[in-house]
């Protein structure tokens, strides 16, 4: 037990690290899900087409491939951010294709009439999908964008293969010094099985609150 | 208000609307009747462009139908309509549903647009129900909401495609009396129904559709008493004789 108590600051700093790559990539993978998601449903064939380009192109590519790419080619091209921006910026990129599917099957789920009646109103295509369809598409994904959200928690882990010392890598660093592999490892794995768990709870809690009565 | 000259409307091979005119005068209450598949919702659908006509043309208030944008938007919200199962908005509650399009469409203030919302559920007689969900209503109070909705955008023309066809049986009545109310009022109606009652007693006028055509057209005491054509003398007989 001593080497986990021995190293907290270690295991703090990378939970802490782990938990702000979490929150700020899912936070720019739910944007960019919706924006992605609403020009795949777009009246206009470009914006459809860009959309599901987005979508293609984003999910072939394991994830570890764009975040080395982005790591050691952006410089090359003269965009410099630091390790941990573009750790963010890949992840929520990656994660927003697999939000826009997400939520592209929440806005095919809100009945037709919704979004007639909708126009009929006077509201144009993008008031129609902002005020009526979203709102509704959003709330019956909550479930699946859970799911979305843990499978990011535990994406940032391969930050750590490009030099970010999130809790994966902070776990590693431990172990290269002290060679207590399960210990420590069990120790990180409970660690995120924890953060899911409050995931879990989130999504639960905000299904039964949003819930739409039809 | 409205005139129609030429419509045709296809699903894949099959022809919904075929060389459709048609007139609706100012304050005018036009009623469509037909058999089912005959395409009277098609046209009511098609005279604010939620259907896309194949060809012809579509006048309202003088202004011919734009294909898209902001100009169909800005002509939508001129032209209420009133759908077969309401569509109500499911996520708001049943004032929201009435001040969401004079907010957002005509820029009304939200005390404002709140002010008029209540006062038209006062006049369809739901003003108790504002603060509720849509799914907390009956089936006649949703309908009567969603009349109050297309009237709160203080439309010119109002279109009904069978209002009343997904209500039960005890809640028609209540839905006709809003509309018989609204074409007292003046308003200026297009009706798709199969309520025979309601034609005869509201209409100023009745078009009967077969086969994606007007077979005939003239007023309820006319078209009642002596039909002109066998379609329409076929279709009386069936929906009558009950």
């Amino acid at each position: 037990m001593n080497v986990i108590t021995d190293h907290l600051a270690e295991f703090g700093d990378g939970l802490l690290l782990t938990v702000g790559l979490t929150l700020l990539s899912l936070a720019g993978a739910l944007a960019a899900g919706v924006v992605v998601a609403a020009l795949r449903v777009s009246p206009v064939r470009v914006l459809r087409a860009a959309g599901m380009a987005y979508v293609e192109v984003l999910q072939n590519v394991p994830l570890l491939v764009w975040l080395v790419l982005a790591v050691f080619g952006l410089p090359e091209v003269g965009v410099i951010a630091g390790l941990f921006t573009t750790a963010v910026v890949v992840i929520a990129l990656y994660q927003g294709a697999y939000a826009a599917e997400a939520i592209r099957s929440g806005i095919n789920a809100v009945p037709a009439g919704q979004g007639e009646a909708a126009r009929a109103l006077g509201l144009t295509f993008t008031q129609s999908l902002r005020l009526v369809i979203l709102p509704q598409a959003l709330r019956t994904v909550i479930q699946p964008l859970g799911n979305i959200a843990i499978m990011t928690l535990m994406n940032t882990a391969l930050a750590a293969a490009v030099g970010v010392v999130e809790l994966t890598a902070a776990a590693n660093r431990v172990n290269l010094a002290e060679a207590q592999p399960i210990w420590i490892f069990v120790t990180a794995g409970l660690a995120y099985m924890a953060l899911s768990a409050v995931f879990g709870l989130v999504t639960g809690t905000l299904e039964r609150r949003l819930a739409i009565l039809r | 208000m409205i005139a129609v000259r030429g419509l045709h409307k296809r699903f894949g091979d099959q022809t919904a609307l075929r060389d459709v005119d048609l007139d609706v005068a100012r304050g005018e209450v036009v009623v469509v009747i037909g058999p089912s598949g005959s395409g009277k919702s098609t046209l009511c659908r098609c005279l604010n462009r939620l259907e896309t006509p194949d060809s012809g043309e579509i006048r309202v208030d003088g202004a011919a139908l734009p294909a898209e944008g902001r100009a169909l938007a800005r002509l939508r919200a001129d032209v209420g309509m009133v759908f077969q199962s309401f569509n109500l908005f499911h996520h708001k509650t049943v004032l929201e549903n009435l001040t969401l399009g004079p907010t957002k469409v005509r820029g009304d203030s939200r005390a404002e647009a709140e002010r008029r919302a209540r006062e038209l559920l006062d006049r369809v007689g739901i003003g108790d129900q504002a603060g509720k969900l849509p799914a907390q209503l009956s089936g006649g109070q949703q309908q009567r909401a969603a009349i109050a909705r297309a009237l709160a955008m203080r439309p010119k023309v109002m279109l009904f495609d069978e209002p009343t066809s997904a209500l039960d049986p005890e809640m028609v009545g209540e839905v006709l009396d809003v509309m018989t109310g609204l074409a007292r009022d003046g308003m200026t109606m297009v009706v798709v129904t199969h309520e025979m009652g309601f034609a005869r007693q509201v209409a100023d006028r009745v078009v009967f559709m077969a086969d994606g055509e007007v077979v005939e057209t003239g007023t309820p005491a006319e078209f009642f008493a002596s039909p002109a054509t066998d379609r329409a003398r076929d279709f009386l007989a069936k929906v009558l004789s009950h």
